[in-house]
């Protein structure tokens, strides 16, 4: 489902964050990716969607190639991919309803399937009372299920998660994780970029470490194996 | 795009406008004192132009014949002028005429001369009109060499000077509104910019979730053209009103009979159309320039 092939890349500052990376991820899969900060995670992270394109080497999701692909059809090769991001990036102005349905109107869904594939996911992730609330009405944690219904509300094949419960308490990140591991279920691959120790050895999948922009460590049912 | 997507984007525009209440406000604003400002100046400009052409239609040129010539040779000259390029009428002006013109143009000190009526000392004469008032003194010269001509006046002198003062006119009333419309371009467009630059992040988001450029662009366009006209109707109101009242303040007003202010119909029709226009025009602008710069995520 998700390929990189020798991928490094190198800000323009001179910064190298990702120094040769090879990892192959099979679809339905759940990953998390450890590391101290600065180690490269983020950056790894970020060319999955490609927000970043890495300096050289490729990356295949879901048989298309984030590297080749013309400017214009980056678009499409996001709808591949569910982002849900450390500081929910909800548009504070649309209500939640509008939050998620816009997902699918970018994909110029009919407004009959928006309206049942909103409340679908709404359900899912425990907000279906909650549709007409604007995102600063909510909690932390509330605010978080939005955005992971806005990136699977278009049923991408592939969902990353850059630290999705680095802002929530111990409590709600666990809410969190049970929503995680119910869309897993449903053959999504799953990737997850995560400090929380308590987790990744609690709820025990593949690990990948990268310190130095390298992989550094690939278990499956790995430890977390850093102290923070 | 689908038609039912374009419902969308123009849906969008508008409940983003309400979205962004001061931010609309501050651009609405913007648009309405400026375009305010163009508009008194396209009226001015346009009633100084029609001023200045009523003016300089009434210069003619007076061409008097030679009081030995006869009929046909007077047939002969008059096709000779209206052979000219530049001269658009010719008009016969017999001499009991041009006697007449005269008395009634000095008034009471006219009728001293009613006692010519029978002696006329005037000769008989063409009055000749150019297409291009500026043509006046060439075509004179060019008449004075024709046959039977005795005299050419236009008002030597006195005619050069007005076609000056009114080409001046003109002339700087057209620098001030192109300088006044470029101003508020840029005025209206950066009010635009920094409403549209507190909104970097959702742009970020809408690409982030897949969105194309185009559907990203659809909503501000129409948010654009929104800003623009709707900026637009306070200032067509406004000129509307004071023009009316101008109008008829100026043509009561018996001792301003020299020259006539441009009628209120069709001028405010073509005027609120051009400011609707160029409102939409720079709301567009402002509002397509300025997503651009977020839309490389």
């Amino acid at each position: 489902m998700i390929e990189m092939h020798d991928v490094w890349k190198t800000y323009p500052n001179g910064v190298m964050a990702l120094n040769g990376i090879d990892i192959h991820i099979e679809k339905g899969e759940f990953v998390y990716v450890v590391g101290p900060s600065g180690a490269g995670k983020s950056t790894f992270i970020k060319c999955m969607y490609r927000q970043e394109k890495p300096t050289k080497g490729n990356i295949i999701i879901n048989g298309r190639s984030l590297i080749k692909v013309k400017e214009r059809h980056i678009p499409f090769v996001r709808r591949q991919v569910g982002v849900v991001f450390q500081d929910f990036k909800l548009l504070p102005k649309l209500s939640v309803y509008e939050n998620v349905a816009f997902a699918l109107e970018v994909i110029e869904e009919s407004p009959k399937v928006i309206r049942k594939r909103v409340m679908e996911v709404l359900d899912l992730v425990g907000l279906k009372n909650k549709a007409r609330f604007l995102p600063d009405e909510l909690s932390g944690g509330e605010q978080q299920r939005v955005s992971i219904a806005r990136s699977i509300v278009n049923k991408p094949p592939v969902l990353i998660a850059d630290e999705p419960t680095g802002n929530l308490d111990p409590e709600t990140a666990w809410g969190i994780m049970d929503v995680f591991e119910e869309i897993g279920t449903r053959g999504t691959t799953i990737v997850m970029a995560t400090h929380n120790k308590e987790i990744v050895n609690t709820v025990k999948k593949r690990v990948i470490a990268i310190d130095g922009g390298r992989i550094s460590r690939d278990e499956l049912r790995g430890n977390y194996g850093y102290e923070i | 795009m689908k038609f039912r997507t374009l419902g969308r984007h123009i849906k969008e525009g508008f409940k983003s406008l309400g979205r962004n209440g001061w931010m609309s406000f501050a651009s609405i604003s913007a648009v309405t004192v400026t375009l305010l400002l163009v508009g008194v100046f396209l009226v001015l400009l346009l009633n100084i132009n029609a001023i200045a052409s009523q003016i300089e239609d009434d210069v003619e040129i007076r061409v008097y014949l030679e009081k030995t010539s006869e009929e046909p040779q007077h047939q002969e000259l008059q096709q000779q002028l209206e052979g000219i390029e530049e001269v658009s009428s010719v008009k016969y002006v017999p001499k009991e005429e041009g006697l007449q013109e005269l008395i009634d143009s000095l008034g009471d000190e006219g009728k001293v001369f009613q006692s010519l009526e029978d002696e006329n000392p005037l000769p008989d004469a063409f009055a000749v009109k150019t297409e291009r008032p500026q043509d006046t003194p060439l075509v004179a010269d060019e008449i004075e060499t024709l046959d039977y001509v005795s005299e050419v006046r236009y008002g030597q002198g006195t005619v050069e000077r007005l076609f000056k003062i009114t080409d001046t006119a003109r002339n700087v009333g057209l620098v001030l509104i192109v300088g006044l419309l470029f101003t508020a371009m840029f005025l209206i467009a950066n009010t635009i910019k920094i409403t549209i630059v507190s909104r970097g992040t959702e742009i970020e988001i809408m690409k982030l979730v897949g969105a194309t450029n185009g559907f990203i662009r659809w909503p501000f366009f129409v948010e654009g053209i929104l800003l623009g006209v709707l900026g637009s109707l306070i200032p067509i109101g406004i000129l509307i009103f004071a023009y009316q009242f101008i109008y008829e303040a100026v043509s009561m007003n018996l001792n301003t009979i020299l020259f006539q202010l441009l009628p209120v119909y069709p001028l405010m029709f073509q005027l609120a159309g051009l400011l609707v226009i160029i409102g939409a025009f720079i709301g567009v602008w402002g509002s397509m320039t300025s997503v651009r710069k977020f839309l490389k995520v």
